[in-house]
């Protein structure tokens, strides 16, 4: 069956408490969640108080203050701080988002921090995105092209069949959304999740790709595609305000179209 | 799985080619339903305070007793395609899931047939 508790190891403990400085008085907690695999104790929420008054106000201003000025142990990636990269996706206030563009100001009371949901965890708040990656290589995200075109000449497009790809191409592939779907947690050995079906579906609506039904071909399967039963929690938390569920819906209408 | 590539493991046996089917007849069979379920319920609200002889010859009406019968066949392949997205979802281990599907699907055609010599016996025997 699905599992519905942790295993025994898995269990997250109470950690250390990090006190603000003396004299602060825009004190905000954060809880964040702490592992290592360099030695044998369960995870666990360290909380460290900042004082708000010397910090940047995004979450991961807050996370780079940790690390540069309290605790050089605390791991996360981060890279361009702008919602750009996708690198610091995580679980801030119990919803999957970008700690750079999370402002500590929209979070209630502590906040709490986690990795992106139902991964493996390598350490602290960095997730093991081997697979997540392997499963967009495995939707061959290139246009694929039998015409042939001069070396010299373009691929031309209208501008309305351009329009189609807003809202795909802005995607990031932080992962927000597929760790944040129920049928990625239990399925994601089969299921694509809704970052790569998005991702799919952005290839699937380009005009000048030749490549649609063999595209289709592979997505049409009970658990590479149909374990999307359309609860949008996707939708709900994407950072970048796209609908990965409408681009399911329509992977959906076009197999549909190509079938009755 | 040792020494296999992420992609391979990504990419695993392929796609099944199919899935399409299975999910439109679950939404096809969800929305013929609603006016039959309407129907259904509609009818055996005011069958409730008649007579046994009443129901009986209620549905001894041809029209009755076959949107009974379509009603209870499209219910049970509804349920059986639910049950089937369920069971898909949560049980991972091969052979539980089988074992399960087989089940549901086996139980739904036990009482298709069920429900197909029963409404019979009352419509034509009586």
């Amino acid at each position: 069956m699905a599992e519905f508790t942790l295993p025994k190891n898995s269990r997250i403990e109470k950690g250390e408490h990090y006190p603000a400085p003396s004299g602060a008085t825009n004190v905000r907690s954060f809880k964040i969640y702490r592992w290592s695999p360099d030695d044998d104790k369960n995870p666990h929420t360290d909380t460290y108080d900042i004082d708000m008054d010397n910090c940047g106000p995004m979450v991961l201003d807050a996370l780079i203050k940790i690390k540069n000025e309290i605790d050089p142990t605390l791991t996360f990636r981060r890279s361009c701080r702008e919602g750009i990269c996708g690198s610091c996706a995580m679980n801030i206030d119990g919803t999957n988002t970008l700690a750079c563009t999370k402002g500590v100001d929209e979070c209630k009371g502590d906040v709490a921090v986690y990795p992106l949901p139902h991964m493996s965890v390598v350490k602290d708040l960095v997730p093991d995105m081997t697979h997540f990656y392997a499963q967009y290589a495995s939707v061959e995200p290139w246009l694929k092209t039998k015409t042939p075109v001069s070396l010299a000449a373009e691929r031309l497009q209208s501008k309305e069949d351009r329009e189609k790809l807003d809202g795909l191409y802005e995607c990031i592939l932080c992962a927000c959304c597929s760790t944040s779907c129920p049928s990625y947690w239990w399925n994601s050995d089969k299921y694509l999740g809704p970052a790569i079906l998005l991702q799919s579906y952005r290839w699937l609506a380009d005009s000048r790709d030749e490549a649609t039904g063999e595209r289709l071909d592979s997505l049409e399967d009970p658990f590479k595609l149909y374990r999307c039963h359309t609860i949008m929690n996707c939708t709900n938390t994407c950072p970048k305000g796209l609908n990965p569920g409408k681009a399911i819906g329509e992977i959906k209408k076009m197999i549909a179209e190509r079938s009755l | 799985m040792k020494y296999r590539s992420p992609l391979s493991k990504a990419t695993g046996l392929g796609s099944a080619k199919h899935g399409f089917s299975h999910w439109w007849w679950q939404r096809v069979t969800a929305i013929a339903l609603i006016p039959m379920g309407l129907w259904f319920v509609i009818s055996v609200l005011s069958l409730a305070n008649g007579t046994h002889a009443e129901a009986q010859a209620w549905l001894s009406s041809p029209v009755n007793a076959a949107i009974v019968l379509l009603f209870t066949l499209t219910a049970l392949f509804h349920a059986q395609t639910g049950l089937q997205v369920v069971i898909e979802d949560y049980v991972p281990t091969k052979w539980i899931n089988l074992v399960l599907l087989l089940s549901t699907k086996f139980a739904a055609v036990v009482m298709a047939v069920l429900a197909v010599i029963a409404v019979l016996k009352v419509a034509v025997g009586g």
